[in-house]
């Protein structure tokens, strides 16, 4: 490596040769910054994320069923956690990226924009939804920075369990009463498009994709992705008997690959430009719960400083006594 | 309402996994104590018992070595290969050693 | 119904699993809207450790009842006239202090019962036992800590948890006033003599109380019935809530 190499051309080349960043190290500016948001609207998807299943916790149609939705639900909350911490190692608060989900600036996946009508929703979104979170994730435990890598193959080992308590609850009623197979395929209807609508824009209209592949940050293409997740979702649908809701679907002798139909890019954009049908509601509830969390957080701040100074100032009074 | 909410400080959480080995970093959490640290490390790194002993660390107790920058980000430092076991030939006919 | 005229020990162990139900589902409410992540995950698993130890319970009640019963029947198919869970546990959730002064009396309470169940004549409610009070002594001191912090946190803490604590004291009161399905179970040594519970419980809330720089409560009357089955207004819409989609597919198995 020769001295007149830019830092940027060393860095280039380091992540090229499967080294991985850490906090302290140099690092682009730019590479910086799409980390925190990509981590940070990660971890808000997690977040946001919890409140449609959360829905149906209270509703669980068996004391097993509400056990496991709760424990995953809960799972989600760590997931945000984990994540949240990953991205403040760039030295970002996470008091910061909250406030920027509250306000708006800050983005998170839009399929959590969608409302949960019933029990099947709960198979659903476990099934596709994080099925199609897994795809991604499992790509993120290799990504170039550390610490979001750590996180991932944490998140990973704890999601194993959801897309299949998602694909057992579609299961049980996909082969239940005709009422409960009905409640499943509505349910498919419903979460098949955004689902597949959540790996992002196709490649070409995708302008951070090209920056974050050469970086190492990413490692398969949104298109990429979304293959790999149609083509092995599709037969899992049939296994149980259900139909997609795509006309156009077929195996593709020649590709090896599904064809599947146009995605409706429009409804995709006008979701994430807050018109999709419960994007304030699910702001509104994360607004709400930190408000009034407010002066719980106060009080344990205040009972801490409080300690603090009544140890500091205990040798004084042990000598005064 | 408050207004000047400050935010928990954040604490490192190191779990010793089993009897034996020694505790590893497994992450870390905002709380506004050390007691409450404890617990809440609890709650969210051993929720399917990874854990029979934890530390939580304030954050900002810990120092970090800093890589420069120029060299030794990019020249992983293994140098010192005679420090690792593939460094020797040993003959297979020798067994495991 | 199968469990409408079960016998004293079959009812005593759904007093006990209706109230791990109860208050489980009150506080699986919880989950997504803590006040912050790492407390929305502590009491999440509180949460889920009362509502695994509640279908302990019906299991067992279910297997005594025979007759082909489940603990699915027992949590979804019984009206709230047959629920014997105290009136603290379908209170409503409040805020995160009224949450967590219900929280304090329950978890306290609960310890010394679950100490003097593993005492119990029966040998499965000495094993549920065994398990359930490892669980709830984390309880106790996790809710405890937040009393203390509340108590001893900024004045609008003090005052918002003095409150609570107030509020919910003479449901406590019901922990200790025995009711028939207590004196049968005390009667068959299956369980204590709940009033014989209310001087450690006293002591211990008082100790904590202390440290938190509040004022010792005044347990005052009880507000009792839930053990009687007479609950509150709260109870039937926690079951029109919990019981609906079971109810609505009878047949149906999940």
């Amino acid at each position: 490596m020769g001295e007149t190499h830019s830092l940027e051309d060393r860095f280039q080349a380091f992540v090229e040769a499967e080294n991985k960043v850490e906090p302290k190290h140099w690092m682009p500016d730019g590479y910086r910054k799409t980390l925190v948001r990509q981590i940070s609207q990660h971890a808000h998807s997690e977040i946001v994320g919890m409140l449609p299943e959360a829905n149906w916790i209270t509703r669980a149609p068996s004391l097993r069923a509400k056990l496991i939705l709760l424990a995953k639900v809960q799972d989600e909350a760590g997931h945000g956690l984990y994540l949240y911490s990953a991205a403040e190692t760039l030295g970002t608060s996470r008091d910061q990226m909250i406030d920027d989900l509250h306000s708006g600036k800050a983005k998170y996946s839009s399929i959590f924009n969608y409302p949960t009508l019933t029990w099947a929703d709960m198979g659903a979104i476990g099934w596709l939804v994080d099925g199609a979170a897994i795809a991604n994730q499992v790509m993120l435990c290799r990504t170039s920075y550390g610490p979001y890598s750590r996180a991932m193959v944490r998140i990973c080992k704890e999601e194993s369990f959801h897309q299949r308590q998602g694909f057992e609850i579609m299961m049980h009623l996909a082969k239940g009463t005709p009422e409960q197979k009905a409640m499943a395929q509505d349910a498919l209807n419903r979460w098949w498009w955004p689902s597949i609508m959540m790996f992002g824009p196709s490649d070409d209209q995708s302008p951070n994709s090209a920056q974050s592949m050469k970086w190492r940050i990413k490692r398969k293409s949104n298109d990429e992705l979304r293959q790999e997740f149609i083509d092995k979702t599709v037969p899992q649908a049939e296994f149980i008997g259900l139909t997609m809701p795509d006309p156009d679907l077929r195996w593709n002798e020649e590709t090896r690959h599904y064809d599947f139909g146009t995605i409706n890019w429009t409804e995709f954009f006008d979701v994430i430009a807050g018109n999709g049908p419960c994007n304030a509601e699910r702001l509104a509830a994360r607004q709400k719960a930190h408000d009034e969390g407010a002066w719980v957080r106060d009080a344990a701040t205040a009972y801490a400083a409080k300690q603090a100074s009544r140890v500091a100032s205990r040798p004084t009074q042990t000598h005064a006594a | 309402m408050s207004t000047a909410t400050h935010q928990w400080p954040l604490w490192e959480v190191f779990v010793r996994s089993k009897n034996g080995l020694a505790h590893k970093h497994a992450g870390s959490l905002h709380a506004p104590d050390a007691e409450m640290a404890l617990k809440n490390a609890r709650d969210v790194y051993t929720r399917r018992s990874e854990g029979i002993s934890i530390w939580v660390v304030p954050s900002a107790a810990i120092t970090a070595s800093s890589p420069d920058e120029k060299d030794v980000l990019f020249t992983p430092s293994d140098d010192k290969v005679y420090r690792h076991p593939t460094f020797y030939d040993i003959p297979d006919e020798v067994g495991h050693m | 119904m199968k469990w409408d005229t079960c016998d004293p020990k079959t009812a005593y162990v759904l007093h006990l699993a209706d109230d791990a139900l109860i208050l489980g589902q009150r506080l699986s409410a919880w989950c997504g809207h803590g006040p912050i992540l790492e407390q929305d995950i502590a009491l999440t698993n509180i949460a889920l450790d009362l509502v695994g130890l509640a279908r302990q319970y019906y299991g067992y009640a279910a297997e005594l009842i025979g007759e082909g019963c489940t603990e699915n029947d027992l949590a979804y198919f019984r009206d709230s006239r047959a629920f014997m869970n105290h009136l603290i546990c379908e209170q409503p959730n409040g805020h995160w202090g009224d949450t967590l002064a219900r929280q304090f009396y329950f978890d306290t309470f609960h310890f010394f019962q679950l100490e003097a169940l593993a005492q119990s004549s029966d040998e499965r409610l000495r094993h549920i036992a065994a398990k359930a009070i490892k669980e709830t002594s984390y309880h106790a001191q996790y809710s405890a800590e937040w009393i203390i912090r509340l108590g001893d946190g900024t004045e609008e803490s003090h005052a918002k948890i003095a409150q609570s604590l107030a509020h919910y004291a003479p449901f406590a009161h019901e922990f200790f006033v025995p009711a028939p399905v207590d004196q049968d179970a005390h009667k068959m040594g299956l369980g204590p003599d709940v009033s014989s519970l209310l001087p450690a419980w006293k002591e211990k809330v008082e100790s904590i109380l202390t440290l938190a720089t509040l004022p010792a409560i005044d347990l005052g009357f009880a507000k009792k019935g839930g053990k009687d089955g007479v609950h509150s207004e709260h109870h039937g819409y926690i079951l029109a809530e919990m019981q609906s989609l079971a109810r609505a597919y009878p047949d149906a198995t999940w």
